[in-house]
């Protein structure tokens, strides 16, 4: 059986990517996530959609580095992962984060910081065993700061980098090609964190749809992937607008 | 924003709010103001709009399922679709389904929806074994046909004015391969389509596809279509993969002589006075689902389903009446759907009772909707009345003339905090509180 472990398991996307694994499974998947009434319930359903697969459901800080070490050692233990998805995070409200800045460095570590600590507490394991595929959750928004979410787009724009970084470090090792790296950046989907979002009329992608093919990327092991793939041409546009133009825009 | 239901005719500006727990909910609930739950927004008119409507498209997990008897603990959001997905490869089904996979559970249990089996086995609900609710003044509670029975009664089929279903348990049928053994009957007029559902009684499925058009010694002419489970074969669900419509089609399209353009062509469609073949699940219970959007079909301003049930012994007569009248009226109507009910459930608001239901698409107009008042009075007149998840349009006198327990479900929702808390566009306009 496949070992999978998810980080940030009642995220929505994360969610329905476990949904898609468990019922083409069995698989053996471990959920680490804050909440654990939550995180039990997330399980509870994918046990009944694949009552052959085995569940693992571990709760801890996901700001603290050392939680986050020993969460990670004890999943390892268990076996090491053929998959790491990470994808916890919170759509912070921009306004908000500029004029409270406790709020604004909670928005950094959840959406940048944690992650990256997360990828790295992973890698050095699953190196050792020589295969795995460690995929993060980056998005659009880490594309360019826009007025509107730069805060959110400034954590996940450290997701990027490192992604780019670590990817770089593997693909010099000699045996590059067992432990892969890929990095996924979302469009707004329908899941809980955009609900505000939806309440005023935004379009959002499926969050099933995004899932498969954050799977698909996974098992091809896609170095980035935009999902839905239109945003991959809509931010080259985006990043390669000359900045007098951009500045003018209202996005 | 901009909120309608799937007719898309009302339209509404309504604040939608998509909680992603029962405790979201309940904070919800405790602002001041009045809601309604929603959740795939399929019922046509405008029972699940209101100035605040609580969408329910994230409370979809899953809780428990047993293997051996096929009881399924689920949250209110589950759509029926992913239910399938789940469980069909694993040998069980619903045990009642709409004609459209796209509904949530708790919808389904808020509309007492019924299925082609209705004859047999009764609507939705009778396969609920209870529903968990969040009442008006922010209690949880558990209601079920032997727990607090008159408050389970008036919630299935109580279009979610009583509280919001959260959660529910629901029991599945086995089924031994996927697929259906389908039999179209092509029958020439009215009484033969009557006739052929009371000599298919016995057969699990039956529903009619009738041509409301049709005039003079074609009135009435239907294919009716009988299926049964198939008893091997394969046990699976097709990729949802829908063709789009691209855009809103202009409504002139869908004017009268298109509407019997259309009726001619699927009748002649089917060629012998009867054939049997053997069909995936989908295209036999959920033909339109294959079209993505296919409301759209009806242009920008919309259309309204007209489904009503006539007593049985009102039958023939006033079938007839009604198909004359829609035949005479010169307006396009496309498909028509026939369906012989068994008995009702008893339950204050469940639609479902002895007799034949018909429901007709119109495309919303002024010329359609004197039509509809006309009919109202037909359907009264024989003793029948109207499926409160269809309707957009009737009035509060047809409402509780179809529904003479109105006020018993009313008193229910008194006794249970639900007035002054939930309430929407449709319930106001049916003079509920």
């Amino acid at each position: 059986m496949k070992r999978i472990v998810i980080v940030g398991a009642t995220s929505g996307i994360a969610q329905h990517c476990a949904r898609l694994w468990a019922e083409a499974g069995p698989v053996h998947l471990t959920l680490l996530a804050r909440d654990a009434a939550r995180t039990e319930a997330v399980a509870a359903d994918l046990r009944v959609r694949s009552p052959a697969s085995t569940l693992r459901v571990a709760v801890c800080d996901f700001l603290e580095p050392s939680a986050i070490a020993r969460a990670v050692d004890e999943t390892v233990a268990d076996g090491v992962p053929d998959i790491v998805l990470i994808a916890h995070g919170s759509l912070p409200d921009q306004a908000g984060c500029q004029s409270d800045l406790v709020a604004n460095l909670e928005a950094l570590q959840v959406n940048g910081v944690s992650p990256v600590l997360f990828a790295e507490a992973f890698v050095a394991p699953m190196l050792r065993a020589g295969r795995g595929t460690v995929a993060l959750i980056g998005s659009v928004a880490g594309d360019r700061g826009r007025k509107s979410n730069y805060v959110y787009g400034a954590a996940k724009g450290l997701v990027t980098r490192y992604a780019q970084g670590l990817q770089h470090r593997l693909a010099l090792r000699s045996d590059s090609t067992a432990v892969r790296v890929v990095l996924v950046k979302p469009g707004p989907t329908d899941t809980p964190m955009t609900a505000a979002l939806r309440a005023k009329g935004a379009k959002l992608a499926d969050p099933r749809a995004v899932a498969a093919r954050i799977l698909r990327a996974i098992d091809a092991g896609t170095p980035v992937v935009y999902a839905p793939g239109k945003w991959a041409l809509i931010m080259m546009v985006i990043r390669h607008l000359p900045r007098a133009v951009f500045n003018r825009m209202d996005i | 924003m901009n909120a309608s239901g799937w007719g898309r005719y009302p339209r509404i500006d309504a604040e939608l709010r998509y909680p992603a727990s029962a405790d979201d909910c309940a904070r919800l609930l405790a602002a001041p103001g009045r809601l309604i739950a929603r959740g795939l927004g399929r019922s046509y008119g405008d029972s699940s709009l209101a100035p605040q409507m609580l969408c329910t498209r994230h409370l979809d997990m899953l809780q428990s399922f047993d293997e051996v008897t096929g009881e399924l603990q689920c949250a209110a959001g589950t759509p029926l679709a992913d239910l399938l997905r789940v469980f069909v490869p694993r040998g069980w089904f619903l045990p009642v389904t709409p004609g459209t996979r796209f509904v949530t559970v708790g919808g389904a249990i808020a509309s007492d929806v019924h299925g082609k089996n209705h004859h047999l086995d009764g609507s939705f609900s009778r396969h609920v074994s209870h529903v968990d609710l969040l009442l008006g003044n922010g209690e949880r509670l558990r209601a079920s046909p032997t727990e607090h029975a008159e408050l389970f009664a008036a919630t299935c089929g109580g279009m979610g004015l009583t509280g919001v279903i959260l959660s529910a348990g629901l029991r599945l049928k086995r089924i031994a391969g996927s697929e259906i053994v389908e039999t179209t009957l092509k029958l020439p007029d009215l009484d033969g389509v009557l006739a052929a559902f009371d000599a298919h009684a016995p057969s699990t499925y039956s529903v009619a596809w009738i041509d409301c058009l049709a005039r003079g010694a074609a009135l009435g002419r239907s294919l009716l279509m009988l299926g049964e489970h198939a008893g091997d074969g394969p046990l699976q669900v097709q990729p949802h993969a829908p063709r789009p419509v691209p855009v809103d089609l202009p409504s002139a399209l869908m004017s009268r002589l298109a509407g019997q353009a259309f009726n001619q062509l699927y009748y002649q469609r089917v060629r012998g006075t009867r054939t049997t073949r053997r069909v995936p699940l989908e295209p036999y219970f959920y033909p339109l689902d294959a079209l993505a959007d296919w409301n759209r079909l009806y242009g920008r301003q919309g259309f309204v389903q007209y489904q009503f049930v006539l007593p049985r012994e009102a039958g023939a007569r006033g079938l007839r009446d009604v198909l004359e009248r829609i035949g005479g009226a010169g307006v396009g109507a496309f498909l028509a759907v026939l369906k012989a009910f068994g008995p009702g459930n008893g339950h204050p608001l469940s639609f479902p009772r002895e007799g034949w239901t018909l429901a007709v698409d119109f495309k919303a107009e002024p010329a359609v909707f004197a039509l509809l008042d006309a009919l109202d009075r037909i359907v009264l007149d024989h003793g029948g009345r109207h499926y409160l998840a269809k309707d957009a349009r009737m009035s509060a006198a047809t409402f509780r003339a179809g529904y003479p327990r109105w006020e018993e479900f009313e008193a229910v929702r008194e006794r249970w905090h639900a007035i002054g808390k939930f309430a929407s566009a449709q319930s106001r306009r049916l003079g509920l509180q």
